[in-house]
This record gives structure tokens, sequence and C-alpha cells, in this order.
């Protein structure tokens, strides 16, 4: 299974991070320091895992960003590789051509669609079109309770005239 | 893309982000998080859309790396927000900021579980999304059922679904015993027939952590799975979104031969044959391919394929495909590929046959043990390791070797491990494992551990023919400049044994010996000086006729350290310059050091533990224990007994190997006369520990390894040997642990029932540690439960099984112990009345689909109950006088007493609390000694003790003991006669036979106590 997914930017800024299995505050900071020295020290041309704590670290680097999947020894390396680039594609899809000031400014948003692609450290949907429908229909919500709320408070407004 | 703005959190991320430094971070950070807490204080004026802005605020800070410490409530409260947008942030910032173990997660519960049962589609899947997220045991409790039901509705839509398969997941792998699956096996056969992908991929990992606990339920899903594979393999029926560079999905793929990987064999041949076909076109059919990720994908299914077919044991032929293809994939430029080649190579290693194809590639897994990425030669160093046999060991040590100069530090240690253990291994002879060892320290002293060159002092010393080698060699190294203080160790120990067989070459007379060796001393620390104060006087021993300018020097050299503040030092010298001027009889005490009898090697063993540590739970292991196999690595499991591997260089020893305890009691006592009064200090350095590994079975308190005691300790109740014994009724269970304690059950109890904290006991998954405090009749210890590994340990159980006179509450163990978590539980004990039983702690605990279980003596003993108490002779006598006779006052013979010098055994009853008093008795043959003991019956209690032994005859002695309370007197009687007698192991703990303990001050006439008292 996938522990943690941690997105973090050359400069060892932290973008995002989900915890699938229970670490407490203190050892989150922890595991991210060490990540960070051990990742983005690694030079362009080397394999994309690296291990760690009995456990391994796959991670892939776009741009300026790292993203890190903490998995089991034995879990399918290439697999997981994967799975953090179809993430990539689905924030691509849905911020059109994405960059890290769009992860840095909607973070929430990053959240959401991980939210629909992972579950409980393990993959759960592969369609990027599915996903999209989903936090597309989640916006809409957002937008028609905002709007609700709007035109109730117009009304107040105009019988409170 | 516009989104739905929250300006406040925008500005906020932007002044972080302008932000010079990070002191100013810290100000900016600070200054909103006050900010936060006063909107929080009065949240009356909050409106639902501040309030969500807020808590994303606490997030981002909290992402950040900075503490939020409060909040959490306002977050949790968000989910129980009648609308949408509320909800849904209160979910997914409860499920980032709070871990399962959050209190606070209990209050949503009620609300979660409304959500889910609720009609409201959109509910459900965020409550769902947070349970699977970072549900625990209260969940589980409480809303299992109902994800149940979820995803099994046929009214449910797929988002639903998918969603309550991997909540599901969650519950189950966390809290089996909670999550109730029976009959689940047509369920997920049903939901292997699902039409949506997505659902599909969701149920095929729920599948899989099904499968690994049970795989005989689910036989009904195993052609479904191989029919998925089918339909994927040929891309029928795969809609265009679920495809993912041209491949379709590659990750139900890999999820449906996971699944696969846990069936031990598939019987019908109809599915066997339709699998293997899949197989061979995967195998066949994955090209490199220029896109990256079209690459990785289909290299993940294919690496997964090749993981199946090992699994399934395929015909040979595939086997060979398989190594063909992983011979190419080492060689390959991509380093992911080269990378996974290699590990997969490495688990190739556990199946038959093909061992000498993979040897085929020795050159190029050696190229890539310099390869610029340290991952990869992680694996080329696992995979040489793996593979290192007697054929190849010189080679491959030899490389090694030299690697060690250029690795870097990281990995030297790891290096320098392996590097000995395949010497010692494979050895093709004893001169080359030495030379190996040599080397080893000389070109990382840092790394080898001392267990590493115990181990070559014990071969030399059991090898004649290898002594003058091996002296030559250390003569050599300490001519170098710069030497290692391990090399100083070694060569300084090998030169005082056997530099006199080197006599005639130049350089090596005694004086040049002695010169070169103390050349080194100013450069040594503390734990070496003593080696070499040994050397120095067999140095002296061995020159013959004396060269009195030596020993001047070397006299002047001990009567230096007499003064040191080294204890250990001191004595040593103080001892050898005595010794030294016996003259001739120095040679009879400073004798050669005996054989050592053979033993497992520590170092091997510890290499099995770390291996056993880090090793998951995992397709691959399950297969390992389920076939016998012949990999040279984590399979090596050897019976507890100590029985040599009948593999490698540990056959070339010519030692007599000790089959149990009456050979060892032999080997005890030889060494004890060899050495006379010097066995305890002559040529071992300062700490126990320091020499634990190669004078571990000389000394005096139990055999490492006894036969007896380990057995019983694998059966499960060590020690314990009387079921007739009332107070610990433990039923002899057969049990099949598979799980091998680390170390002696039974020794680790005998040393805590004379220290208050220590290991009690550890196994490859759990160490279980003990804190004792103990103030008169009442204990409290701690239990530490420290969980080894990287995956939880679950059903967790402790009962206490505590005699009749001791009352004893456990704290709550919890179910399950998080990944390298250690849990505490405390353990509140009262002695009620004098009893000299034991308690006993029926532990057990799930690991994978092993359970293990094992009874364990608790440290509680009768000895922890005294506080020793010093005492004058006005004091003593009268007391003495007035305790006149049985019931009260015991005495009793005691034959077969381990034979101790009187001084050891004043220091004996000092170490279980009984003071001694010396001088008190004008006997010097006697001992006197007192302690008090404390129970709810008898409160504090005055007990004397006298022993009257015999200068001719240390085997027995007379024993008197007296306390104002019979049982009192009775079993602190027996007790110390346990304790002197002593058998190691077996026998100790209540004695079998012994005569019922007296309940009450009445003592019934048939008392053998009181018939015993009578007979003295």
């Amino acid at each position: 299974m996938i522990h943690f997914v941690l997105l973090i930017s050359r400069q060892g800024k932290v973008r995002l991070t989900k915890w699938y299995s229970p670490y407490s505050q203190k050892e989150r900071t922890k595991v991210i320091r060490e990540l960070s020295g051990l990742i983005l020290t690694r030079g362009p041309k080397l394999c994309n895992f690296v291990e760690w704590r009995g456990l391994k670290v796959v991670y892939r680097r776009y741009a300026s960003l790292y993203f890190c999947m903490c998995i089991d020894q034995d879990d399918n390396e290439l697999e997981v590789l994967e799975i953090i680039h179809l993430f990539v594609e689905i924030l691509d899809r849905y911020f059109g051509s994405v960059c890290e000031l769009d992860l840095i400014f909607n973070f929430h948003k990053a959240y959401y669609i991980l939210d629909e692609l992972l579950l409980a450290g393990e993959l759960q949907e592969t369609s990027k079109k599915t996903v999209g429908r989903l936090i597309a229909g989640q916006d809409a919500l957002v937008e028609t309770a905002k709007e609700e709320a709007n035109s109730i408070s117009n009304m107040i407004a105009q019988a409170t005239k | 893309m516009a989104l739905s703005g929250m300006r406040g959190l925008s500005v906020f991320i932007s002044d972080i982000r302008n932000c010079q430094n990070k002191e100013q971070e810290r100000l900016r950070v600070d200054k909103e998080l006050g900010n936060i807490r006063t909107r929080f204080k009065n949240e009356k004026g909050l409106t639902p859309y501040e309030k969500k802005k807020y808590v994303w605020k606490m997030l981002y800070i909290y992402m950040l790396g900075y503490d939020v410490d409060f909040g959490h409530m306002e977050a949790v409260s968000l989910i129980s927000a009648p609308k949408y947008p509320e909800k849904q942030v209160g979910y997914i910032v409860t499920a980032c900021l709070l871990n399962e173990n959050h209190d606070f997660l209990r209050l949503a519960i009620n609300t979660v579980r409304n959500d889910i049962i609720g009609r409201n589609e959109t509910f459900q899947c965020l409550a769902l999304t947070m349970v699977g997220n970072i549900g625990g045991r209260e969940f589980a409790e409480s809303l299992a059922p109902d994800v149940q039901k979820l995803l099994i509705s046929s009214s449910c839509r797929p988002l639903v679904r998918k969603k309550a398969a991997l909540c599901l997941l969650r519950l189950y792998r966390k809290n089996p015993d909670v999550v109730n699956v029976d009959g689940w096996a047509d369920r997920m056969a049903q939901l292997l027939d699902e039409r949506d992908l997505g659902v599909l991929t969701s149920s095929m990992s729920l599948l899989v952590a099904l499968v690994s606990n049970h795989h005989e339920t689910y036989w009904s899903c195993l052609p479904k799975c191989v029919k998925i594979l089918e339909r994927l393999a040929r891309n029928q029926d795969v809609p265009q979104e679920y495809t993912y560079y041209g491949i379709p999905s590659p990750w139900l793929q890999v999820k449906t031969m996971r699944a696969l990987q846990y069936f031990p064999v598939i019987e019908d041949p109809n599915t066997r044959r339709s699998l293997f076909e899949v197989l061979q076109r995967i195998l066949m059919g994955t090209d490199v391919v220029k896109n990256v990720n079209k690459n990785n994908a289909s290299h993940a299914v294919l690496f997964e394929a090749l993981s199946l077919v090992m699994h399934l044991d395929a015909e040979k032929e595939m086997m060979s495909q398989c190594v063909a293809l992983l011979g190419k994939f080492i060689a390959v430029r991509e380093p992911n590929i080269r990378y996974l080649g290699l590990e997969n190579m490495t688990r190739m290693l556990m199946v038959t046959d093909v061992q000498d194809i993979i040897k085929r590639h020795q050159a190029q897994i050696i190229t890539s043990l310099k390869d610029p990425d340290i991952s990869i030669r992680r694996r080329a160093l696992d995979l040489l390791y793996g593979m290192c046999d007697v054929s190849n060991a010189k080679d491959i040590v030899e490389e090694l070797l030299q690697y060690l100069s250029t690795s870097d530090f990281t990995m030297r240690e790891e290096l320098s491990l392996k590097a000995a253990i395949l010497a010692e291994k494979f050895a093709p002879d004893l001169s080359w494992y030495v030379d190996v060892i040599l080397q080893l320290i000389d070109k990382a002293g840092d790394f080898v551990s001392d267990d590493i060159w115990f181990r070559v002092v014990q071969f030399v010393t059991n090898n004649e023919d290898l002594q003058p080698y091996a002296a030559v060699k250390a003569r050599e190294y300490l001519d170098k400049p710069a030497i290692h203080e391990t090399m100083v160790k070694v060569s300084a120990y090998l030169l005082g044994e056997y530099s006199h067989l080197l006599a005639r070459r130049p350089g090596c007379s005694p004086k040049d010996i002695f010169s070169i060796i103390h050349e080194k001393l100013p450069t040594v620390s503390t734990s070496t000086i003593p080696i070499l104060l040994s050397t120095y006087a067999k140095i002296l021993m061995h020159t013959q006729p004396p060269d009195l300018e030596l020993q001047n020097q070397i006299w002047a050299i001990f009567q230096k350290y007499e003064s040191c503040i080294d204890a250990e030092i001191q004595q040593r010298a103080v001892e050898y310059f005595a010794l030294s001027r016996k003259g001739p009889a120095l040679a009879d005490i400073l004798a050669e050091m005996p054989k050592f009898p053979e033993r497992q090697s520590a170092l091997i063993k510890k290499a099995e533990d770390i291996e056993t540590d880090t090793a998951e739970q995992s397709a691959i292991k399950l297969r390992a224990q389920q076939q016998p196999s012949n990999a040279l690595v984590v399979t090596d499991q050897r019976p507890p007994n100590g029985t040599p591997p009948p593999v490698g260089s540990l056959s070339l020893v010519k030692v007599p190997s000790m089959s149990g305890n009456s050979d060892y009691n032999v080997v005890d006592q030889g060494v004890n006369q060899t050495n006379g009064t010097l066995s305890k200090t002559d040529s071992q350095p300062p700490s126990a520990d320091l020499l634990g590994d190669l004078l571990g079975p000389l000394a005096i308190e139990g055999p490492p390894g006894a036969v007896h005691s380990e057995q019983t300790a694998v059966s499960g109740v060590e020690g314990v040997p009387s079921a007739a014994d009332a107070a610990a009724i433990v039923p002899l269970e057969e049990q099949t642990n598979s799980v091998q304690p680390i170390g002696n059950i039974a020794e680790r109890f005998h040393a805590l029932c004379l220290k208050d904290s220590g290991v009690l006991y550890e196994d490859p998954h759990i160490q279980i540690g003990v804190k004792a405090e103990w103030r008169a009749h009442q204990g409290r210890l701690v239990l530490f439960l420290g969980n080894k590994n990287t995956s939880p340990l679950v059903s967790v159980h402790a009962l206490i099984l505590s005699p009749s006179h001791l009352k004893m509450e456990l704290a709550l163990v919890p179910d399950t112990i998080p990944p390298r978590a250690q849990v505490q539980c405390p353990l509140e004990v009262t002695n009620l009345r004098p009893s000299r039983d034991i308690a006993v702690l029926d532990f057990s605990y799930t690991f994978g689909t092993s359970v293990v279980n094992n009874k364990l003596r608790l440290p509680a003993v009768m000895n922890k109950l005294l506080q020793p108490i010093q005492l004058t002779a006005e004091e003593f006598f009268p007391q003495w006088r007035s305790l006149s006779g049985p019931p009260l006052k015991l005495q009793e013979v005691v034959r077969g007493v381990r034979p101790l010098p009187l001084m050891e055994m004043a220091n004996l009853f000092n170490s279980f609390r009984v003071m001694v008093l010396p001088g008190l008795d004008p006997n010097p043959n006697n001992l006197v000694a007192s302690t008090t003991f404390y129970s709810e019956s008898t409160r504090a209690m005055l007990c004397l003790v006298r022993v009257e032994t015999d200068p001719a005859d240390r085997t027995q002695l007379r024993m008197t003991v007296a306390s104002g309370d019979p049982t009192l007197t009775f079993e602190l009687k027996e007790f110390i006669k346990e304790q002197l007698v002593n058998i190691p192991g077996a026998s100790r703990g209540p004695a079998a036979p012994a005569p019922a303990p007296p309940k009450g001050p009445a003592i019934p006439p048939d008392d053998p106590a009181a018939l015993l008292a009578g007979l003295l």
C-alpha cells in the first residue's frame, strides 16, 4: 500500500502531504526532513526508487516539483511510478497545464483530486475522465451552495430594506 | 482557470511566499495562528465561509511544518455542517490533520455514520473517504457492517461502491478481528463480475487483502481473476478511458496478478493453462518503447508477471525464459529497469535450479556494485550476497573487499557484515577466512563489530594449524603505520597466545613483539588496555629463558597500572604482577586458552535478525514458508538447539560438538581448572558483554543455547515443568510457533530476576521489555511491547496467569501495535503472602498468517519483595534465639550445591537482596544474612539466614532460615536452596517436586517441610 504522498519543491518546500499510515505530527516532520535530504540530492540519471527505513519511496520530478509516494518493499514500483504520472495528468487536465503555483494557491483542490484517485493508500480510480467528472460535480455543488447563499442574503437584504 | 476563490487564503499564501527568510515566515505564521485562535474563541460570530477559510489556513500552516495544536475541534465540527461545502472541508481537513489515534475522531463517529447510511450520495462519498483514510478501531466497530452493505448494494452507483470497497479494506486491514468477513467469498466472487473498472480495481485491492490472510476461503475467486486477466491482456471490452498509453488498465492487471500470488497452487488444468497463455504473452510481447510512461506501465505488468511465474513454479523452460529476461534487464541503460532486474533476480534465487543460470551474470552484477546510484548498488550487494556459495565465494568476497575502500559510508557497515558472513559461511580454507577478516578490519575497522573479531579468535584457537599463520599475519599488520584499534586488539590477542610459535623468525623475538605492541598502547582506549596487559603477561611467560630487561619493562608497566582508575585494568595489572613473580608456575596459570565450544555464529544470527526484521510479509515470503526452497539467505532456519549448519567452514572446525548440558558442564569445569583463580580475569576484556560472544559459553550463569531450556521455551511453557504446581497452572498446549525467539527466554528471565529492567522476550517481530519498581509488598511493572516491523501487529492478546499469592492487574493491552511503535502496559502487583510461585504472561499476536503464542514467566519473584537490612550482632542474636525451632526456624542440609567460593556465595546472596552481614559469625566458613520480606499478610517481616559451609566439600552446606511466619520461613528456605543448587535453566523456577507449601500457621503433621526440619 501507499503509506504517504509527498509533494516537495526543489527548495525543500512542502506543497502537499497525505498520510495513509498513522504518523504523529512529530514523525511527519521528521519523515519529510529525512526524505527531502535523500531525494532532492539525487542526480538526474538515477532510478526513481529510494530504499528508506525498510520501505521504498518512488519519486518523480516534474519541473521543480518532486512527487513522492512511499510503498512497501515488495510493492510494484513501476505501477506506483505511473500512479504518480496519472495524478499529474489529472492535475494537468484540471488546471490546464498545471504549474507549481497552481498547486500552491489551490492546494485544497489538489487534495480533492488526490482523494478521488487514492483511498486508504490504494488506487481507487484509473480513468482520468471519471475523476475529472467527479471533481467537476463537486465544484458545481459548491457553486450552487454559494449561489443559494447569495440569493438568500439578497432576499434578506431586500426584505429588510 | 478561475477557481472558487477564498481571498483570505490566497492573500495568506502570498504573504508566506513573499517572506524573505524563515524568521519572517515564522512571524507571519504566528500572527495568523493568533488571529485564527481568537476568531475560533468567539465562534458565534463566525460565518460558515470564514470557518472554512480558517480551517484551510490551519492545514496550510500544518503542511509547512508548524505545530498546530488547536482548532482540531473546529475542523471536526465542520463535518456535521448541513451544507456540502462546509462538510467537504470538514472531512478533508480532519483526514489530513488527524490520524487514527486522535480522540477527537470519536466525536464525529455518529455524524459519519449518519452520512454513510443516509441517502445523500455525495455525503456518503465524503464519509467513506475519510474513514478509508484514517478510520481506526472504533470506526471499524461501528461502521463495518454499513460499509459492507454499501459495497454490495445494487442501488448504489459505482462512485460510492468503489469507495466502500477501499474503506472496508482499510477497516479490515487495521482490525481483521472486528470486521466480519464470514461468507464473503461468494460476495467477492460476485464483485469480480463487476463491469465498472473503477469498482473492479478497488475490489481487487480488497481481494488481495482478504486472500493474503485466508487464501483457502477464496478459491472461487481464482478462476475469475484469471478471466479478468485474460480480458485485459486480450484488450476485450475495455473502455477507452481505462486504457493507459494503449495498455488496458496496467494497474488492474498488476493487482490481479498480485491476488493470484496468494493462492498456493492452481489445480484446475484449464485455468492453469489459460493463465500460462496470458503470462507467456506478457513475457514475450513486452517490448521496449520510446514513450517513458508506456514503457513503465508495460514493464510494471511484466515484472508482476515474472513474480507470478516464479510463484507458480512454472516449467523449467519458462523459468529460464524469465532469467534470460532479467539478465537482459540488468544490463540495460534505463536505471529503473536495471534496479528491478537486480531486485527480481534476487527473488529468483529462491527458485530451484536457476542459480547456475544466474551465476552466468556475475560479472554484470559486480559492475552494478559500482553503479553511481546507491539504490542499484544496494540491490547488487543483496544479489551478490544471495547468490554466493562455495564455488564463487572467493571472487565475490574479494570484490566486496575491494569495493569497501571506495564505497560510501552509508553502505560500509552492511558491506562489511555481509563480507564477514560470506567469508565464514563459504570459506574454502580457514587461512583465507583469517585473511579476509583482517583485511576487513584494516579497511573498515569502524564497521567491524566485536562479533567479527571474536569469531576469528575462536577459529584460530580451535585450529592448531592456523595458529602460526594467524600470528604471522597479525605481526605483519602491526608494521603498518596507522592501524585501527580493532586491529590492535585482535593482533595483540593472537600474538599473546601464539607469538612463541614465530620466535625464530626475524623481528619476532618476544622483545620485538612486545615493543611493537607496546608502541600502540598510548593510542588505544581503556577497553583495549586490558587485552594488551594480558598479552604482556603471556609474552613474559613465553620468554624462556627469562629476559630480565624485558621482565623489568613489563613489570614497570604493571606497576604503573596498579593504580589505574579503571577497575579492570587495575585488577589485571595487580594480578599479573603478582603472578609473574611466581616463576615457572606462571606457565601453568597462563597456559594457552582452551578450545571454544562450537556454536552458531552470532554474526549469522544477527544477519538473520536483520533480515527477518525488514522482510515484509509478502507473496514471496509466504511462498518461502509454503515450499521448502534452497535459498541461501532467508530460509536458513536451523533448529534452535545450536546444531552447526551443514555447510561451510564450521564443519572444518575440529572441536567436539556440544550436544547437551553434560558436555557443557565438563567444558565449564575444565576451564575453571586450567585457569585456576584467574578464570575470571585471564584475557577477558573489561565487560562481559564485550567478549560475550567469545566467552559466552564459559560464563558461570546459564548456558547460552542450552538444549533443554531452549526447547522448553519453544514449546511455550519454558521452565514451568510441573503441571501439578498448583499456582502456575499453565496448560501445556501444542504450539506451532513458526517464529523463533531471539535469545534465550530462560536466561532473559533469570537476568530480570536480579535486575529491574531489561528485555523479557524478543523475536523478529516484537520485543517485550520490562521495567519494574517495587515498594514494600507492591510492585509496578511496565511491559513495553515494541513492534519491530513496518507493518502492524494485530490480535495482540496478553493474559496474566497469576498465582494465588499475587494480585495482578494488567492495564488494557491494545489489540494492534502500529508499525515501529511501542506501547506501554502497566501491571500492578500486590503480594498477598509468601510464595515462590511464578506468574506467567500468556502472550500472543498475529503477524501475517502466523499466530505466535508464548508463555513467559514474569520476574515478579520472591526476591523482589525483599529489602536488605543491616543488623548488628546485638540486634541479630536476640532475634535469632527468640525464633526457636520449627516451624519458625527451619534447618536443612543441602547437597549438590554448585561449588562457590565463599565470597561469591555472599555476592549471590546480596544479589537477591538477602544481605550478608560480614563478621557476625565467628566461624569464617559461615555466612549470616538478614532481609525484610513484604507481603500483605505478613507486612514487613524480618528474615534471618545462616549458612554453614564445609571447606572440604563445597557441594554441601547446612542452612538455617528463621522468620516470624512459618510459610515465609519455608518458602524463603526453598527459594535460597534453588539459588544455591541452581542447575541452570530447566530446574530453576519452582522446583518440580517441591513439597506443598504450608498454607497457614498451622502445619499439618504430614508436612514434608516439618518432617525435613525434624530430621535435622
